[in-house]
């Protein structure tokens, strides 16, 4: 058989003849696109092995240390145990959704899919909100497991110490939010990776705002630098995975995740902006 | 059920382009470019490497955004069209694939987007001959696989225009006249196959209509027979016993003559009857006398010489700097360097980026 035999002799000719494919079609394609490489699987796999791996670890070391740390530390413990737990989970595993946010969309910059993908999306703008919709609801589900996972081993680990309930005031708020964190922080990453175009450079620049931006704003002098650090974007977000307002934060959980949206959404206005003025 | 449409059946596959420039920075790459693809043929789009062939394609495909000018396939910006791979088939010459994913996939998610189905999905993947590999990861294809897996996904939507980039590189002899075959058919369909290639002599077998350019510029938009015969140049090839003789009379009556190697005559400038007649007013033996034409190879690299991009340099003591050749000696017939096309092919393909 060859190619011609198996198209038919008489091609459409209305290029108005079919319509213009929904968004949930759009979305079934990002959906393959994201199930179909193995950086996704392994990353996610990552995230559920460290997320869980180092709330064990380092709610362990806390209770095995208890009686050779501060009354301050105890304190702030017991003030805000389900934050301890979730925080001990997320310092690492987050990177992983950092790493899968940017590889998302730059891969398809590095590989040249990015060409056969807005060829079948030539308004652009469409295939980034569906990519954006299915990675979210990914990292979502994926975060709502290992945060209540998280929260219950930690929570067995620190009984004895610090114990809390998922009933007690803000805590099952907290351990929803772990989920909504970790979604925001794909969705930031994604952002970062639409602009740069390039794994490496989009992976350093998530990690720069994520791990290093914080420390240095903790250098700015006095007050200045506890507001820049307050609205840092990773910084404001994960508050949203503590009970209640900290007496140190300046932000209440719905507020730093608010910050946070406007940072993700500021981003994805310049990446979507870039998407539809650059050449590709 | 009525379909109106307000498009004519023919407009609506033609790829039309307006005046279309495309610099960057001040790099003009191409240049004020007009011209028409209808369907029906194949029409090859021809140039040396840089001339601005995969630009313009990419213009035409909405990827890249013209400085001016305007480019419309079926009547409509290609961004216009509202289930693109359902009217336009494209393969681009870089590789458009992500190397982790396999090739099933990479065709299905394009599908997807524009709600084709996997039955699809399967034909087109068996009818480039990749069912077998379609599950492996494309990134350990070869580049003749990679090049089938692009000719797939732009049959995907059966298409009635075909932008092929290029679509015979890394392709070995089989696989070019696979090729060649399926775009002349997909010609005689009734559907616009617009194809790129800098080997002139592939065009000459395949595209019944050429348009060349050099430098983002026009040079030719004509049949591929007219472009033969315009720009490859007539000579004829005489043998005789008393070449010098006949030499002086031809010379005398306008001629250009050129005494090969072999004891030959190659004349330009005059038809062979008028050769034939002269020679037989002055009683001189004739042992050979045949038309023939330049190659169509060394035709093309003539014209587009100007315009190339990354040449070569000339190098010194090469061809026509030998003392008293007027013309330069007989080239074999166009036909003889079909053969060294694939050869090139390979060698070239890493044109642009």
């Amino acid at each position: 058989m060859t190619a011609a035999d198996a198209l038919p002799a008489q091609p459409a000719t209305d290029p108005g003849a079919f319509g213009r494919p929904g968004f949930g079609r759009l979305m079934l394609a990002e959906w393959t696109k994201i199930r179909s490489v193995r950086s996704t699987i392994w990353s996610l796999i990552l995230l559920v092995v460290l997320d869980l791996g180092f709330t064990a670890l380092f709610v362990g070391l806390t209770v095995g240390q208890w009686d050779k740390s501060s009354a301050g530390d105890h304190a702030q413990i017991i003030a805000d145990p389900v934050g301890t737990i979730l925080g001990s989970g997320f310092s690492l595993s987050q990177l992983t959704i950092c790493v899968l946010g940017v590889l998302v969309i730059a891969s398809e910059y590095s590989t040249g899919m990015i060409r056969a993908s807005l060829l079948a999306v030539p308004r652009r703008l469409p295939m980034l909100w569906a990519k954006s919709a299915v990675f979210a609801l990914i990292v979502l589900v994926f975060g709502l497991v290992v945060s209540f996972l998280s929260f219950f081993i930690g929570a067995a680990i620190l009984h004895s110490k610090a114990p809390v309930a998922i009933g007690d005031p803000g805590v099952l708020r907290a351990v929803i939010g772990g989920g909504l964190y970790l979604a925001m922080l794909g969705l930031f990453a994604m952002a970062i990776g639409a602009i740069v175009r390039h794994p490496a450079g989009g992976i350093t620049g998530v990690i720069a705002f994520v791990l290093v931006l914080a420390p240095l704003a903790q250098l700015l002098p006095g007050s200045l630098g506890d507001h820049v650090h307050a609205y840092l974007p990773s910084e404001a977000g994960h508050l949203i995975a503590q009970s209640h307002q900290g007496k140190d934060d300046l932000l209440t959980p719905w507020q730093g995740y608010g910050v946070f949206a406007a940072w993700t959404a500021a981003l994805m206005g310049v990446a979507a902006f870039l998407l539809k003025r650059r050449d590709a | 059920m009525i379909l109106i449409t307000d498009t004519d059946p023919r407009e609506a596959r033609m790829i039309e382009a307006e005046h279309l420039t495309k610099r960057y920075g001040d790099k003009t790459a191409v240049d004020d470019l007009s011209f028409t693809v209808v369907p029906g043929r194949v029409t090859g789009f021809l140039g040396p490497n840089g001339a601005g062939k995969s630009t313009t394609m990419r213009l035409l495909l909405g990827l890249d955004r013209p400085t001016r000018g305007d480019a419309r396939i079926a009547g409509r910006h290609y961004r216009d069209l509202p289930a693109p791979l359902r009217v336009v088939g494209a393969l681009l010459e870089a590789r458009a694939v992500h190397t982790g994913r396999s090739a099933y996939n990479h065709l299905l998610c394009l599908a997807q987007t524009q709600g084709i189905g996997r039955r699809r999905v399967d034909e087109v993947a068996e009818l480039v001959g990749l069912t077998e590999v379609a599950r492996k990861r494309a990134g350990g294809f070869s580049l003749g696989m990679g090049q089938r897996l692009g000719i797939a996904a732009a049959l995907l939507g059966d298409p009635s225009v075909l932008i092929l980039d290029e679509p015979v590189n890394g392709l070995d002899p089989e696989g070019i006249v696979w090729i060649r075959t399926l775009m002349q058919r997909l010609a005689a369909q009734g559907r616009t196959v617009f194809v790129s290639s800098h080997l002139m002599n592939e065009m000459a077998v395949t595209a019944d209509h050429l348009i060349v350019i050099g430098r983002g510029r026009l040079i030719a938009d004509c049949s591929t027979e007219e472009f033969i015969e315009r720009s490859t140049e007539k000579m004829v090839v005489v043998r005789t016993p008393d070449a010098d003789r006949l030499g002086g009379v031809l010379a005398a009556e306008g001629a250009k003559v050129a005494a090969g190697a072999d004891g030959a005559l190659t004349v330009t400038h005059m038809e062979a009857p008028r050769v034939g007649e002269l020679a037989a007013a002055e009683r001189i033996v004739l042992h050979e006398l045949t038309p023939r034409r330049g190659s169509l190879e060394a035709a093309f690299m003539e014209l587009t010489r100007d315009s190339v991009e990354y040449g070569a340099s000339a190098e010194p003591g090469g061809q026509g700097a030998v003392p008293g050749a007027a013309v330069p000696p007989p080239a074999p017939p166009a036909e003889a360097d079909a053969a060294s096309a694939e050869g090139a092919a390979s060698a070239e393909q890493g044109e642009n980026r």
